[in-house]
């Protein structure tokens, strides 16, 4: 993972005024950075350094404790997300009935490693744990969609759905 | 508005009139309303729920029968593999795999003339001779005893007052009204409820810990872990969506029982529809003044605040979750001191988990001993399991402590799809280890289940057949273990990634028989010297696949070859002369052009250019492929 993103910072007026509010909102509660950083990632789609740096200035709290949280947690992402996000579950239950093939054809159909996203910003890969939907093992999400008791060849159908 | 005891008390009996029409015993005489349940858990959302329910209002409206029906969205009933699933009461009809299509058909017929549509009803329910027969009579149900998922697929979590019409808050009534903090404690120490979080300790004993051993501490902290991080469980997000009062009402009564105002719910980001919710049932309880301050007029105040995890297994650790409500990375500590005396911002915490919760106001309003008749000798009660994998009827199951693998695994779980044979349930997740088919009888519970070398867990139990490798099953936990170690101690952070390199190695058909014992050697170091839960339990799934099935992990090393057919490295695809028609569908197909032939005569596969794809297999026509 690194501290910059390949993808230029293209934040608005706009958000950053949210980000602001958001902060002001929570920076006296204890324990407050978790929520503002989940909420800035819901701003954001992501948490460019960036980002992390007004967070830091307006808390108060040293930029490297920032980065520290961001980079601990799975759910936080230093780089865009694609238009479509795929997600694979991996838990158990899916690994044990393929899931593990599937998230590989995806790699190799996309062209991109897991934790990446198409150059064209269309579609970023990423694999899950678990999102409990066990009793349709494997499961794949796009953006919201939920996808399940797939087989291999159900891979180029899904993609051209969001073609 | 704040409501009276009065006013909650008509709520709740108007309410439990109402819920009288979901009882197969009213489907009696000239039914004039009826109840359709639907799923909404995660599951049968997946599976397209919510177009069924708005499918049913059009319907509904359609036929001019909204005042004769009511569509009620609940949470989880268990047999997620069925989902969409719908119950129609009183006759109790249990619909499964329901489409859209079929919804037209099912309104007119049933829910307007009053005739069950029985060729959409879930196949096991109907007779040969066309009679019906109850859900709870079928293979799936007829063990299960629910006490925690009581309410869940029952009602509308979305609505207090339907919680208010199963005796809802009684038990918060009776603990503030009738009993002191220490009988509530007692209570629940007699009832020997054991943490369902993995575990396995006292619940009672850690509330008495918390009530006493900083005396006049001036804060302390009630604290849920729905952080549920082992893959392939689901039962804790299935409470929480299906019964989210429940969590709440046990919590507030943890808090009278330890002397805490405060709770905190720590739940995954990753399960949206439990997080909503969660935030309606909170707010709810404080509208009605069952959250907040004075409580049932008894002076006691107790709120309630959520925070969301974000991925990181780990936070399931009970020093690490409260390290990240506190807004760090979520790193252990080292303890003593325990939470009951130094938690949550250095105050007297207790963690429970949401299952632990569930079983809480049940016990309150049913008494210890109502609990501790159920169960085994050292584990009371039921236990929920998210059975999955290689199993017929994948869900969620409550079932008596004591019941065994074989009666979960081929009774309610129907037994394994495509006639395959048992090889082992994995239990305990990351954390716990594998039952093989000599230990099919074992009476769950948690002793007998660490006598054997697993451990009960969060109740994740996931079935593998004779195509799942168990080196193979070992590696994935591994790696899982591997990314989720949070780095602070060296044992786990650099003792799992060694681990995984072994197994690697073996998987790649590299490695010796000395890399077995030193693999050995290693798992009792990390288990011996790690910090926390997660590294003294990574090695598990290492270790009880090692007791099991060491003659697998010798095919790997000594022969080369992997026994169930998943290690790629082990395989090779050859094609029997004799079968093959030399019709070149698969040299077609191959997409590394290992496969060498001409028409009508025989192929051959050239084993150096081979990706091991299995694209060949699945083309022949005439099975004459085969891998080794």
């Amino acid at each position: 993972m690194s501290t910059i993103s390949s993808v230029p910072f293209s934040g608005t007026p706009e958000q950053e005024k949210k980000l602001r509010e958001i902060i002001a909102k929570h920076k006296e509660e204890k324990g407050c950075l978790m929520p503002i950083l989940q909420q800035a990632q819901e701003v954001y789609g992501y948490l460019p350094i960036e980002v992390q740096k007004i967070i830091a200035a307006e808390t108060g709290y040293p930029l490297e404790k920032i980065y520290g949280i961001v980079t601990f947690y799975a759910q936080f992402a230093l780089n865009p997300k694609g238009k479509y996000r795929i997600s694979v579950c991996l838990g158990t239950a899916c690994y044990v009935k393929g899931s593990g093939d599937i998230y590989n054809k995806l790699i190799e159909k996309l062209g991109i490693e897991g934790g990446g996203c198409t150059p064209d910003g269309k579609f970023s890969l990423e694999a899950c744990r678990c999102i409990g939907a066990c009793g349709l093992a494997p499961v794949l999400t796009v953006n919201d969609d939920v996808f399940g008791r797939l087989t291999v060849d159900d891979v180029d159908k899904i993609l051209s759905q969001y073609a | 508005m704040k409501k009276s005891m009065e006013e909650l008390m008509k709520i709740g009996a108007d309410m439990k009139e109402k819920l009288g029409i979901r009882d197969e015993k009213n489907a009696d005489g000239t039914i004039t309303k009826r109840h359709v349940l639907v799923c909404g858990g995660t599951g049968c959302t997946s599976s397209g729920s919510a177009k069924i329910i708005d499918k049913l209002h059009e319907e509904i409206k359609k036929n001019g029968i909204e005042d004769k029906v009511e569509v009620v969205r609940t949470g989880c009933f268990g047999l997620c593999a069925l989902g969409p699933i719908m119950i129609v009461y009183p006759e109790g009809s249990f619909y499964s795999m329901v489409k859209e299509e079929e919804i037209e058909e099912i309104v007119a017929e049933h829910l307007k003339n009053g005739n069950i549509v029985k060729k959409y009803l879930y196949k096991e329910t109907v007779m040969e001779d066309g009679s019906i027969k109850s859900l709870h009579e079928t293979n799936f149900y007829k063990k299960q005893h629910r006490v925690a998922l009581r309410n869940c697929g029952n009602i509308d979590p979305e609505n207090i007052d339907e919680y208010l019409g199963t005796d809802g808050y009684k038990a918060l009534e009776k603990v503030l009204k009738e009993m002191s903090p220490e009988e509530v404690i007692q209570t629940i120490l007699d009832s020997g409820l054991r943490g369902r979080g993995g575990g396995g300790f006292p619940t009672g004993q850690k509330w008495k810990l918390a009530r006493n051993i900083v005396p006049n501490a001036d804060q302390k902290y009630v604290c849920c872990n729905a952080d549920e991080g082992d893959p392939g469980a689901f039962m804790d997000r299935s409470v929480l969506e299906g019964d989210p009062h429940v969590v709440l009402e046990a919590m507030a009564i943890a808090g009278y029982a330890i002397g805490a105002n405060q709770g905190y719910i720590y739940v995954r980001a990753e399960y949206p529809i439990a997080i909503h919710r969660l935030e309606i049932a909170i707010g709810q309880a404080r509208d009605y003044g069952l959250l907040g301050k004075d409580i049932f007029g008894t002076g006691f105040d107790f709120d309630i605040e959520l925070r969301l995890g974000a991925g990181a297994f780990v936070c399931g650790e009970e020093t690490a979750l409260m390290t990240s409500i506190e807004g760090n990375r979520g790193e252990p500590r080292p303890r003593p001191p325990f939470p009951a005396e130094k938690g949550l911002y250095s105050k007297p915490t207790i963690l429970n988990n949401v299952e632990t919760y569930a079983n809480v106001p049940r016990i309150i309003l049913n008494g210890a001993k109502w609990f501790a008749d159920m169960g085994t000798e050292k584990s009371k009660g039921t236990k929920v399991f998210a059975l999955g994998g290689k199993i017929n009827n994948t869900g969620l199951v409550e079932v008596p402590m004591g019941t065994t693998l074989r009666e979960v695994v081929e009774e309610i779980g129907g037994g394994i799809p495509n006639g395959k044979k048992f090889k082992a349930a994995q239990t305990g997740g990351p954390s716990g280890g594998c039952i093989p088919a000599e230990h099919f009888d074992v009476q769950i519970d948690y002793d007998n289940l660490i006598a054997i070398g697993s451990m009960m867990g969060s109740g994740g139990l996931i079935v593998m057949d004779e195509d799942n490798c168990m080196v193979d099953i070992a590696k994935f936990f591994l790696e899982f273990t591997v990314d989720e170690s949070c780095g602070k101690c060296t044992p786990c952070r650099v003792g799992t990634k060694r681990l995984l390199e072994i197994l690697t190695k073996i998987t790649k058909g590299q490695g010796t028989l000395e890399d077995i014992d030193k693999m050995e050697e290693l798992c009792y170091y990390i288990k011996a010297n790690s910090l926390c839960g997660l590294g003294q339990t990574a090695p598990n799934p290492v270790l009880s696949t090692l007791k099991f099935f060491r003659d697998e992990y010798i095919a790997h090393v000594v022969d080369k070859k992997c026994p169930a057919g998943v290690c790629k490295d082990l395989l090779s695809y050859e094609i029997d002369p004799a079968k093959c028609k030399g019709c070149t569908a698969c040299a077609r197909v191959c997409p590394g052009g290992a496969i060498e032939g001409t028409v009508k005569n025989p192929h051959v596969i050239n084993k150096d250019k081979c990706l091991k794809c299995g694209a060949c297999i699945e083309k022949c026509k005439f099975g004459a492929i085969s891998k080794k």
